[in-house]
């Protein structure tokens, strides 16, 4: 099946970014949900572990973290949902020489909060934080955050030692919280300059002291907008809560087949609801062949199976912890990619689901957005001409017309 | 003195498509040269070389038939009509 060059969302549209180890593929569709337009694959060849949609101050910009197994990390934006695509001459993201270190992925693009409409962040492996505050034209390495005193103890996970978790506080800036595999969990209340370690409750496993300060392989942390000190977080064996913006972690894994695995999203409009992907934890597959997202309603009091369109039999399934996510319509759309490539999706918040798409490389991250305006702004980014038909024009000095 | 650099066909998109870019350098080294092609193609750079200054796992530069791993790195010596490749190693799945 051929897609088309690139999607044409409406306002109102939800639109899917779905990262997979070979390039991305975007998606919208209406706010019924029935008929999706797709595109791509867009940076083909490349692995996009990261994706974002910033809609801040009339913006529509896609921005995809993109690595070539050859020539490194980079950062790509399309203003026009993938027509083209802006290819900075320099890796946008570098570590500092003093650092010693290289930058070897993406995992991570948060975008800042609304107050702060030209912050956004990166969280990186090795695992660091960078930083723009001008809209993504230059990036800082968080230096705070750099210099913790815990960071040369910390361990990598089987995916690297990576900060895969960048959740910025949707009123206070000076707030950001952040997760490290495996490290745990860690908070700014100063705008970066000082992290305190919020493990506080978190179990591991894997080491002789079960409840140790850090090291924890925390997979997942998910804020609710509407009351940011509410979190839920999906650990390395353990499902939290916590109601005081991480500084306790309440357990919440009762009545789950599984308290493993990767992903954790909330419910765009309930702060008591949340999704997660049980898998077990040897093969890291959904427990008995079973594709099944499990929702709790009450704040992890309980769990319900959700299994209406998701395969039940011989479903050996994994889903990686950016590989489900919310849109914000209502009813709420949850959409969860596997490691074989399908795409499922569900319009009425996980009561069921479909078949979205099939036949994709394996799917690393699935992100989405809000259409808010269409065609109306054009930002300094040079485009590319990375398809014959895109007009192309390069604005910025610094940046190259390239695919 | 003159080199010749080979450019491998993802990068052309940052050396105006060329694939062969032939070069008045001062350099002595390899990695002098590769300086001097990045100032004319700023877009080289990062992709061959980390931002610790070593050549990319998965990229191989050849001077003549050898490749700098196995003499000396971006110190090895060029010489004048050299010609250097640079190619992505043999990968992927």
């Amino acid at each position: 099946m051929n897609y088309s060059q690139a999607i044409r969302p409406k306002r109102g549209n939800a639109i899917l970014m779905i990262g997979t180890t070979k390039g991305a593929f975007l998606l919208t569709a209406s706010g019924a949900r029935k008929q999706w337009q797709v595109s791509g694959p867009h940076l083909p060849g490349n692995v996009v572990y990261s994706a974002a949609f910033d809609a801040r101050q009339g913006r529509s910009r896609i921005w995809l973290g993109s690595m070539n197994w050859a020539y490194g990390t980079t950062l790509r934006t399309s203003d026009d949902f993938g027509q083209s695509w802006a290819n900075p001459e320099s890796h946008p993201i570098k570590f500092p020489e003093d650092t010693g270190q290289a930058l070897k992925q993406i995992w991570q693009i948060a975008i800042g909060s609304e107050n702060e409409p030209d912050t956004l962040y990166c969280g990186v492996e090795p695992a660091a934080l960078f930083q723009s505050r001008d809209g993504g034209e230059s990036w800082s390495l968080v230096r705070g955050l750099f210099d913790h005193p815990h960071r040369p103890s910390w361990n990598p996970g089987n995916g690297g030692l990576c900060l895969h978790t960048v959740i910025p506080h949707p009123i206070n800036p000076n707030r950001t919280l952040i997760a490290v595999s495996a490290a745990g969990v860690y908070r700014t209340d100063d705008g970066g300059a000082t992290w305190q370690v919020k493990n506080k409750g978190i179990r591991a496993d894997f080491q002789p002291e079960k409840y140790p300060e850090f090291g924890q392989c925390v997979h997942k942390v998910a804020r609710h907008p509407s009351r940011p000190d509410r979190l839920f977080l999906q650990n390395h064996g353990g499902l939290y809560r916590s109601d005081d913006g991480g500084d306790t972690w309440n357990d919440i894994g009762n009545g789950v087949p599984s308290d493993f695995g990767f992903p954790i999203v909330m419910h765009p409009h309930e702060p008591d609801t949340a999704y997660i992907v049980p898998l077990e934890q040897e093969m890291r597959c959904g427990p008995e062949g079973k594709l099944r997202v499990y929702r709790t309603r009450n704040a992890g009091r309980s769990w319900e199976p959700l299994t209406r369109g998701l395969p039940q039999r011989g479903a050996y399934e994994t889903v990686l912890r950016d590989g489900m996510a919310n849109d914000q319509l209502d009813p709420a759309g949850i959409y969860v990619g596997t490691r074989s490539g399908k795409l499922y999706g569900s319009a009425n918040g996980g009561n069921s689901w479909e078949v979205i798409l099939e036949g994709l490389p394996p799917i690393v991250c699935v992100k989405t957005g809000m259409v808010e305006e269409v065609g109306s702004i054009r930002h300094p980014v040079a485009v590319s001409k990375s398809r014959k038909k895109a007009k192309a024009k390069p604005i910025a000095r610094s940046r190259k017309r390239a695919a | 003195m003159v080199v010749t650099f080979l450019i491998p066909s993802p990068l052309r998109l940052f050396t105006d498509a060329t694939s062969k870019v032939q070069l008045e350098v001062s350099a002595t080294t390899v990695g002098e040269a590769l300086e001097a092609l990045s100032v004319r193609y700023p877009g080289v750079r990062d992709r061959v070389i980390t931002e610790r200054g070593e050549v990319r796992e998965y990229v191989n530069i050849f001077v003549g038939d050898e490749n700098i791993r196995d003499s000396g790195g971006l110190a090895t010596p060029v010489r004048d009509g050299c010609e250097i490749m640079i190619v992505p190693s043999v990968a992927g799945g």
